[in-house]
Formats: structure tokens, C-alpha cells, sequence
């Protein structure tokens, strides 16, 4: 396997399932742990790989969450286009998400706080005061269904027979 | 009233399935993993079983064509044409089946005459041999060898054949064995089937699921091969639709005639709802078939490896979803093996005698499991075998 392919295949892998044995790994696609190491080192390095992630569905920890996506429109500066001012929104630590989005707003803004008041607080103390910010629009999330890939349904039951031929 | 004396020769004298046994006893232990199951561990794709939502949206409810939609015949003909470079019209040359198993049917029953042999590379599917006393012919079993990666040989055949040779059923990518056979491994074949106008029925059920780089090579894309191959295909195994019972058979106009004949009476046509997720798996499908390829290919190696380390000879298989290690070094029987397995360690795999008596001193395990059971199922076997052999000496010394 050529050493993309396997950084590849390893990527894969391991956003199915970020805590697989090196070893398992190593055994999954023919090649030695050490290569494997070899490849994740680079990975990291490269920030290929950014962090081993977890998908968690607070509800059933009895935490509850607000999430909310949030519309915003903008000004590009000068120089910046909107690099400069998505900078000074995801550096706050309650920020899960932004893109640049085409379409009739620029920036989505995915926000994850601990109560209603805190989005509130979010738009009205820090996101709209910002100098290039237009407008913003607030959805909340009511419920989550899939994220990540991953459906927060009980995953339906193997409905197949012990042995067929 | 005696209702045995009522039942025909034919079916009372076909041995109850081997496998029904086994199935039986694994069904005692509910909380077992099973490596014995013969198909997929994925659902058909959402695309597929939305196209047919909307086909029973849309009223489609009725037979169609004994052969099968015009649409599905055509898809079906671009198919065989784009990815194994065989060209069959799809007006007169296909036939849509309930899934593979009712094509090899049709095939044995429209070629032969009572009497007549057939031959099947084994260890092999469990149906053929029925299959072929169902239809009056004789079965004729050509093992294929273990140190030779259970792929066909040309002299094994040359010495099975007889005058009342009439053809061979191949399968591969095989079920159990996970062979299969490349472009030169077919060449001394064919000359075999030449010499003596053999007909070939040519079970491909497996055909996406390759590994390594490693092409399907069709036994009819051979020149002068497809005038007397009957292929045999369908959508179980590469789309994950076993219980959508859908497949399809390919042949020359005579052979294709003949088992319309049988179909049109006996079945009339395939479930229309299954026509049409057939027709999205193949229009729209073959995304979802390479990435389920590429998760078996990973569950294949780290297969492959576990019982290369607990010390079990275990061939490199390159198709299907099957491994097929021999379990002679623990001095158990397959059917002991598979039994004692089950019962001691609660993981089910399959003896491998059940697919002929030369798979015998083998099981067979497949790997349609998601990883993180097959990493439980394999370390409990390898706990099992270890516990075997430890207690190998011992009763070499109990029986001296």
C-alpha cells in the first residue's frame, strides 16, 4: 500500500472508531504497528489529524445543552476578507462551529452553551457588537437526530439468521 | 396412511441439510456471536430501499415481463458489459430470477437429462448437489486441493470427467473457500471444457467482492466461452439485498429460452418492488458496493492474521467474505471443533464438512461481522484452540 493510501485508509478507520489498538489497526490493513505509528506521527504532525473525537448524546448523561446555529451577516474588511472576523468569533470557547457559507448569509455560526440565556448573552454581548457584523439570525436546535454520521437512534437490531449458508 | 411412502424418491432420498443441524444447536445459544452467517452485515443501502418506497408510492404493484423490466434487462446488460467486458442483449439473453439460487435451478433443470453428470469443484455451496439430483442429474464432486489455495485443477477435472459429463458448476469467488480463479488460473480450465464441449454454469454471486487489487475475471468473457456458459449473478452480496431475493441469469438465446420456459410457469416474474431497488443498486450503487469492499478487505486481513498466529494454516482467501482455516492441529473433527466452540465459548462458525466431505478438518468463518465482534469472537477462539492443544498430549496419550 502506497503511503497515501494507507494514511488514507488509516483516516477512515479511525473516525468510525478513534480508540482502536494500534496493533488491530496495524492487523486491519496488512502492515506492521510500527508503520502505523509511523503514519499517525504524521498524521498529527501534519494536522492531517486535528483530535480523536468522541459524538456524545448529552441528554442521556441528563446534561442539558443548547445549541443553536446562528446567521450571520457581514462586511468583508479590506485586506482580510472574512478571515480576520471568523478569527475573533471561534476563539470563544463556546463556539462548536463556523463556516463561510454561500448563499443569502456569510458566516454560520454553530454555538453550544448551557442554557437559553447564554446564547442570548452570546448575540446580544459579543457577536453583534462586532464591527463588520450586519445582522444575525438565531436557530435553536429542538432535537438532534444524526450528527457526525452518527444516528442518536438505538441502532436497529442484526435481524439475520445464527448460521445460513 | 403412509405420507413418507407419498413422497417422491427424489426428496426423500436428499439428506436433511447438514447445516439445519448445526443451525439447530447455534439457535440454543442466542447471546453466541456468529461468524456463520452466509451474508452481509449490512442493511441495503438507504437509496435502494427508498427507490422502492417510492416504487410502491407510485402504485407499481403489478407482474412485470417474465423476464424482468425492460429497465433492470438494460442495466443489467451495460453492467455485464462496462465491468467484465461480456456482452449479452438485453431483450433475449438475460433473465431476472428470484435471487442466484432460483438461476442455477432454472439452469440445472433446462440442461439435463436424467442420468446425466455434473460436476462441482468442492468444498462448494451446500445447493448444488440437491439441486442437480433435484433436476435428475447425478453430481460428480472434484475436490479442490487445500495447498493450492482450493483453486480448481485442470488434471483434478480431466480425471472426473465421463461420457455422461453433461457440465460444471463453478463459483467463484467461492462460498466456503473464498478462492477464486484468475485469467491464468481459468486458461488450463478452459482447455479442459473445451476438449470434452462441457457446459458451464457459472455461479458469480460474489463477483464484486474482490480483494487486493484483485479483479473478478469472468469464466464467459473467454473467447468461445460465453456460447456454452449460463452466468449467474445477482444483487445479495455486492448491494447487501439477500432478503430482497433478486438476481439474474445471463445466457446464449437456446439455454436463456429454455429456462424463461421453466420461470414463466413456475414463477411467473421476480417481485417487482425488488426490480426496483435492483435497478437504483446498479444505476446508482456501486459507490456504496466499493466502500463495503474496503470494510471487508481490513476484516479479511486482520481475519486472515489471527488464525495465521494461533498456529492454524488459514490460505489467503481473495474473494467472497469467507476464511477457511483447517483446525486439524487441534485434533478435533470439524464438527467437534464447531460444536465445542459454540457450547464452551459461544461463538458460532460453520463445519466445514457441510460443504462436502472435503471440507472436512475445516470450518468456515465469516467476516460480514463488524470488527469490534470479530476482535471478541476471534480472541475467544484463539482462548479455545490454545486450550485444544494444551490438551492435545493428553489424549494422544489416553488412546495409546
Amino acid at each position: 500500500m502506497k503511503p497515501e493510501q494507507l494514511q488514507e485508509e488509516i483516516v477512515t478507520i479511525l473516525q468510525e472508531n478513534s480508540r482502536i489498538e494500534v496493533q488491530q489497526l496495524a492487523d486491519m490493513l496488512g502492515v506492521t504497528a510500527q508503520a502505523v505509528e509511523k503514519q499517525l506521527k504524521e498524521l498529527q504532525e501534519k494536522r492531517i489529524i486535528l483530535r480523536f473525537g468522541t459524538v456524545v448524546n448529552w441528554q442521556k448523561l441528563g446534561r442539558q445543552k443548547v445549541y443553536a446555529l446562528i446567521d450571520v451577516k457581514i462586511t468583508p474588511q479590506r485586506g482580510h476578507g472574512f478571515d480576520a472576523l471568523a478569527k475573533r468569533i471561534y476563539r470563544f470557547p463556546e463556539v462548536h462551529s463556523v463556516y463561510v457559507m454561500s448563499g443569502t448569509y456569510d458566516l454560520s455560526v454553530g454555538l453550544e452553551v448551557d442554557s437559553l440565556e447564554a446564547v442570548g448573552r452570546f448575540v446580544t454581548e459579543k457577536l453583534s457588537p462586532l464591527d463588520s457584523v450586519v445582522s444575525t439570525t438565531t436557530h435553536f436546535v429542538l432535537k438532534k437526530y444524526k450528527e457526525d454520521g452518527v444516528i442518536f437512534d438505538d441502532p436497529e437490531n442484526d435481524q439475520r439468521l445464527v448460521i445460513s449458508p | 396412511m403412509n405420507l413418507e411412502d407419498k413422497i417422491s424418491p427424489i426428496v426423500r432420498n436428499i439428506p436433511p441439510s447438514g447445516i439445519r443441524r448445526f443451525f439447530d444447536l447455534a439457535n440454543s445459544k442466542p447471546n453466541a456471536i456468529s461468524l456463520g452467517v452466509g451474508e452481509p452485515d449490512f442493511v441495503t443501502p438507504w437509496h435502494v430501499r427508498e427507490a422502492s418506497i417510492d416504487s410502491l408510492e407510485k402504485g407499481m404493484t403489478s407482474y412485470t415481463s417474465n423476464r424482468g423490466t425492460p429497465e433492470l434487462l438494460e442495466a443489467i446488460s451495460v453492467y455485464l458489459e462496462k465491468r467484465f467486458s461480456i456482452t449479452y442483449q438485453a431483450e433475449s439473453e438475460i433473465l431476472v430470477t428470484f435471487g442466484a439460487s432460483e438461476a442455477i435451478d432454472l439452469a440445472l433443470r433446462t440442461i439435463l437429462s436424467p442420468g446425466e453428470e455434473v460436476l462441482t469443484p468442492e468444498p462448494c455451496y451446500v445447493s448444488y448437489t440437491p439441486c442437480i439430483q433435484l433436476a435428475g442429474g447425478v453430481p460428480v464432486p472434484v475436490t479442490t486441493p487445500a495447498n493450492r489455495g482450493f483453486k480448481l485443477q485442470a488434471e483434478d477435472l480431466e480425471k472426473a470427467i465421463t461420457p455422461k459429463t453433461k457440465a460444471i458448476i463453478l463459483c467463484y469467488p467461492n462460498n466456503p473457500t473464498g478462492a477464486i480463479m484468475t485469467k491464468r488460473d481459468w486458461e488450463p480450465i478452459i482447455q479442459v471444457i473445451k476438449k470434452h464441449d462441457l457446459l458451464v454454469i457459472s455461479d458469480e454471486i460474489y463477483a464484486e467482492l474482490t480483494y487486493g487489487g484483485r479483479d473478478h475475471y469472468s469464466i464467459a468473457s473467454f473467447p468461445e466461452m460465453k456460447e456454452r456458459t449460463i452466468l449467474i449473478n445477482g444483487f445479495s452480496k455486492a448491494f447487501a439485498m439477500t432478503g430482497w431475493r433478486i438476481g439474474y441469469v445471463a445466457a446464449p438465446v437456446p439455454l436463456l429460452n429454455g429456462m424463461l420456459k421453466i420461470h414463466q410457469y413456475t414463477a411467473l416474474c421476480a417481485s417487482i418492488t425488488s426490480q426496483a431497488a435492483a435497478l437504483e443498486a446498479l444505476t446508482n450503487g456501486m459507490n456504496e458496493c466499493r466502500s463495503m469492499v474496503a470494510q471487508y478487505d481490513r476484516r479479511r486481513r486482520l481475519v486472515v492474521k489471527a488464525f495465521q498466529d494461533m498456529g492454524l494454516t488459514c490460505h489467503d482467501p481473495h474473494g467472497a467474505f469467507y476464511v477457511f482455516p483447517s483446525i486439524q492441529a487441534t485434533g478435533l473433527d470439524s464438527q467437534t471443533f464447531a460444536e465445542q466452540l459454540l457450547m464452551e465459548e459461544e461463538v458460532a462458525v460453520v463445519p466445514g464438512d457441510v460443504f462436502g466431505p472435503s471440507g472436512a478438518g475445516h470450518i468456515r468463518c465469516s467476516y460480514a461481522t463488524s470488527i469490534e465482534r470479530l476482535g471478541e469472537a476471534l480472541q475467544r477462539i484463539e482462548r479455545f484452540v490454545k486450550r485444544k492443544q494444551s490438551q492435545l498430549p493428553l489424549i494422544k496419550a489416553q488412546n495409546q
